[in-house]
């Protein structure tokens, strides 16, 4: 897979700490956060993985001239879609060498892991797989390392 | 502030209401802000019509991202070294979610003190939604 280039924003941070509800102002308020114990801005725990939105070939974002799975005129923009329910995200782990700050230009690479099935009561036959992906920054450091698990379903998870 | 090892025992817990009754505009709000558009989040009709859902359900990142909240109150701001969360349970529109960090051990490496904590945010039925396990640094 390609490299992505994440540039770090301080109104991504912003926008993304709104997202999750939190108010702490260590993710928006530059004055206020050079007070805290981070001494500056810093990127809320899970936002590595907005890396998606400078993923060029992100496939769950709607690109111009491509048609979209989602509804418009009928439920689906693509016709004779599978009956899979696609893909569930089932695990994410990162891993903090240091918080990534606005500024930071950080280089993003995932690489395929381990692969495995198992059977299930709710969802029938599951695959799972790994991606591990680094996040290395402008000086070439290694600063978060992130372990995501995506569970393909063979059916809708039964919410019995 | 970061947490002291000197105040801290193992088994103690810290929980915190990290979202009641979560709308689907927080949850189109997440899609804007990560960059994960799956229409399974936010298209009700995709949802229910394709892929066969009884609706929209938040994005598993989302629940993460509010158990993160909890869990930065906790141990202070830019403390963790470690964070991973298993997601045992959709989550959907209407669920009023709680999450707790409980510690399982207070540690020392190389002169740095650390506190290992368990993490599990439950709905409104007691269903866990997430579990999973942090680690961050402490004071003394």
């Amino acid at each position: 897979m390609a490299k992505i280039t994440f540039p770090v924003e301080a109104s991504h941070i912003m926008m993304f700490a709104r997202a999750v509800g939190d108010t702490n102002p260590v993710y928006h308020d530059a004055a206020a956060a050079k007070d805290t114990e981070a001494g500056g801005i810093i990127a809320p725990p899970s936002f590595p993985q907005a890396v998606a939105q400078f993923d060029p070939e992100y496939h769950l974002r709607p690109k111009p001239g491509q048609k979209w799975f989602g509804s418009a005129k009928g439920p689906s923009g693509i016709e004779g879609k599978p009956a899979s329910s696609g893909g569930l995200h089932a695990e994410q782990h990162f891993e903090y060498h240091r918080h990534i700050r606005p500024g930071d230009v950080l280089t993003v690479e995932t690489k395929p892991g381990k692969v495995w099935e198992k059977e299930s009561k709710r969802a029938g036959k599951l695959t799972f797989r790994e991606r591990v992906t680094e996040y290395r920054d402008q000086n070439g450091e290694l600063v978060i390392t992130a372990r995501g698990v995506g569970v393909t379903t063979e059916r809708p998870v039964d919410q019995g | 502030m970061a947490l002291k090892a000197s105040a801290l025992k193992v088994g103690d817990t810290h929980s915190e209401r990290v979202v009641e009754n979560l709308s689907r505009t927080q949850i189109v709000q997440y899609a804007g802000a990560s960059g994960d558009y799956n229409p399974l989040h936010s298209d009700e009709v995709y949802t229910t019509q394709v892929a066969g859902y009884p609706s929209v359900f938040a994005h598993g990142m989302l629940t993460m991202g509010l158990t993160g909240k909890m869990l930065t109150n906790y141990v202070g701001d830019g403390t963790l070294t470690k964070f991973g969360v298993r997601f045992t349970n959709q989550v959907w529109p209407g669920d009023t979610l709680d999450s707790k960090a409980t510690v399982e051990a207070i540690r020392e490496e190389g002169g740095q003190h650390f506190v290992d904590l368990a993490l599990s945010t439950t709905n409104q039925d007691g269903k866990e939604v997430v579990s999973g396990s942090a680690t961050a640094r402490i004071d003394p």
